[in-house]
């Protein structure tokens, strides 16, 4: 893989440092499937929302003040002072939401296209665990502001840790820093803040790592056989993720620039205060699911235990699903299972948004038992008893195929 | 399998019927609260922006009425370059204010007139001197009530102009509560504050009751989002400028791709 150059400079780093031949591998010559679908756009999104979050928020970061008196005031001088300033809080607060947007379709495409499969299980473990940072960082980040909604969410969500049996009240203390979400909270929520994001781009550097060693999964979720079924990186799929992030900055601007409003909680506007509870807590859209699941149970400790599962069933998926097959394309029982547990998660998100009585909590329950069924009961039953359709030769056969078809058609 | 699928279908469908007519607990209390109006403002929408007469009506309401017990911490008097005052104009308003300033090189505090670079000098030295005055209650800082607040500049109306209403049957209203549909709860403890003809307006508008709330509604939600204006005028531009390239990205990609077999 060397970088053919007459460029002395080049040479001399290339000899000493080979940036240049890791350049070229990784992002020029990088063989990809040629029939990867623009649900595989989502992928160097995710990665480029990590950049935007980490850039405007290194930035915020220079005029926000980490204390209980000053916080809240010190973003309202970011937003009504520091030049752009109320630009950058709306991308990053906004931002927050396009991520997890972008990291839950990617989630679903590779539930879908069964991408956790062997031989990517370590893979799919880099990207659980960069899920599980994201919702740590996302939490922290939702305190900053200290406002209500902050102060108020942050006390039930430390609180849940108070439900493990004897040590429960010590943790939360110890998490704390005292006997209640105070100033000396808000610090250390801060220093992970600031500190999770550098974690992330680390795990997320292990996830390419892992995705390289064996490339990407296809739409058919068959193996690459050879030269004929791929294409160079650049300028594919280059060309194509700038498209893609296009189209998805015009949705992101879109919230930013004309219904910044709409993705923040109103009770936020309003400083933290110890003595008054808003009358209803709600954390951000993205777990609302997952607050669906823990509020479906009527014991606090299981609620926890489960909240937990639902999140760290994940990383059981390559055993719980025991299908050979990787595509639901291919796989008629399980394809429409899938998309009733998507329905099923957007059901809880909606239900983790309302007051847990009548029948949204009956609801509720049902939504949070599928979830479950779905990971433990429907994966692995569906894979022994399902009968897959034929699946194509090979990628560049299955393309030739699609191409032949379209023309007998034409000519009909 | 496929008759599998079909039956566990049923079994949902039926499962989640039952939900539907499980029977509801009936809620507690007859008061239920009202929505706000949607009204239509200069503001609303991609192109939409302030009407600096309203802001400037709407900041003659809050000096002359609410200001008497609600203070806006986060605003400056220099900010009102916003609404469409001169330099001098701000000078004079700031200077109907009196703040306490120091220490002097006595090391004593004294008084002088605000200047622009002043806050709004709230009408309580604290909110515990305004909580004392108001049995209990603080009157609540204004700078981001259009924020803070469900339905934004619509509530705000809806809160203005929902007194004088009567209570459904059998709600008690104590003394110090007024009735407000809109209002959490339906008991505000601020009496109502505007009333037509509450103030005379400096451009000659008649001040009926619907305009005073609109008007401070409108200078309200400029308080809470001073930057509205530039915000969707730079949306706009990026917007544009967000199509061009997604279209020369496009072709782009088909150029690219013209010869692959996908």
């Amino acid at each position: 893989m060397a970088v053919e150059t007459n460029n002395k400079l080049v040479k001399w780093i290339e000899y000493r440092l080979p940036v240049f031949s890791f350049y070229r591998h990784f992002l020029v010559e990088y063989p990809a499937p040629k029939n990867l679908s623009y649900w595989w756009n989502f992928g160097s999104l995710a990665g480029f929302m990590l950049v935007v979050q980490i850039v405007t928020g290194i930035v915020l970061a220079m005029h926000y003040s980490p204390s209980a008196t000053l916080a809240f005031s010190s973003v309202q001088g970011i937003m009504r002072d520091v030049n752009y300033g109320w630009l950058l809080r709306y991308i990053h607060a906004t931002g927050a939401s396009m991520f997890f947007m972008v990291v839950y379709i990617h989630l679903f495409r590779g539930l879908y296209y069964g991408s956790y499969k062997r031989p990517r299980e370590i893979l799919w473990f880099m990207g659980v665990i960069i899920l599980l940072l994201m919702m740590a960082t996302a939490f922290f980040g939702y305190t900053l502001p200290w406002g209500q909604m902050s102060f108020w969410g942050a006390t039930v969500i430390t609180s849940l840790f108070s439900a493990i049996p004897v040590v429960g009240h010590a943790i939360t203390s110890w998490l704390w820093g005292g006997y209640a979400i105070g100033a000396p909270t808000l610090n250390r929520f801060y220093a992970l803040h600031y500190l999770l994001p550098f974690v992330i781009v680390a795990a997320v550097a292990l996830h390419l790592w892992a995705l390289h060693q064996h490339g990407s999964n296809n739409p058919l979720g068959i193996d690459v056989k050879g030269p004929q079924d791929t294409l160079p990186f650049h300028p594919y799929y280059t060309v194509k993720d700038l498209f893609g992030i296009t189209i998805f900055l015009i949705f992101f601007c879109y919230w930013i620039f004309f219904d910044p409003g709409a993705l923040l909680n109103p009770d936020n506007s309003i400083m933290a205060n110890a003595l008054n509870t808003p009358p209803h807590i709600e954390p951000e859209w993205y777990f609302l699911p997952f607050y669906a699941i823990l509020r479906s149970v009527p014991n606090k400790l299981i609620g926890v235990m489960l909240l937990g599962l639902s999140v760290c069933v994940l990383f059981l998926l390559p055993w719980l699903d025991t299908s050979p097959v990787r595509s639901g394309k291919f796989r008629p029982i399980f394809k429409q299972f899938f998309w009733i547990f998507v329905i099923d998660c957007v059901i809880l998100g909606y239900i983790g948004h309302l007051p847990p009585i009548g029948p949204a909590k009956f609801y509720g329950r049902i939504a949070a038992i599928y979830y479950f069924l779905f990971f433990f009961v429907i994966l692995p039953f569906v894979g022994w008893f399902e009968r897959p359709k034929p699946m194509p030769e090979s990628i560049s056969q299955a393309v030739l195929d699609k191409k032949a078809k379209r023309a007998g058609t034409e000519k009909a | 399998m496929e008759r599998v699928m079909r039956k566990f279908l049923v079994a949902a469908v039926v499962l989640l019927t039952l939900g539907v007519v499980r029977p509801v607990p009936a809620a507690a209390a007859a008061f239920v609260q009202k929505s706000p109006p949607d009204l239509s403002w200069s503001f609303d929408g991609p192109f939409g922006t302030y009407n600096q007469a309203a802001l400037q009506r709407g900041f003659q309401v809050y000096k002359e009425v609410c200001a008497s017990c609600h203070s806006m911490d986060y605003l400056h008097y220099g900010d009102l370059s916003a609404l469409g005052y001169s330099k001098a104009e701000i000078k004079a308003i700031a200077s109907g204010y009196t703040v306490t300033a120091g220490p002097n090189k006595e090391g004593k505090m004294y008084k002088r007139p605000a200047r622009p670079s002043d806050a709004f000098v709230a009408p309580f030295p604290n909110e515990e001197a305004a909580a004392a005055t108001f049995n209990g209650v603080a009157p609540p800082d204004l700078s981001l009530m259009a924020a803070a607040r469900d339905g934004g500049p619509n509530y705000i109306y809806a809160i203005l102009t929902g007194f004088n209403q009567k209570p459904p049957k059998g709600m008690f209203v104590p003394t110090g509560r007024y009735y407000n549909p809109y209002f959490p709860g339906g008991r505000i403890a601020m009496p109502p504050p505007l009333t037509a003809n509450r103030v005379h307006y400096a451009d000659g508008t008649k001040a009926t009751l619907d305009q005073e709330a609109r008007d401070v509604a409108t200078f309200l939600m400029w308080a809470s989002h001073p930057h509205l204006d530039q915000r969707h005028q730079l949306g706009v531009k990026v917007m544009i400028f967000l199509f061009i390239l997604a279209i020369v990205f496009f072709f782009a990609k088909r150029r690219a791709w013209k010869d692959v077999e996908h």
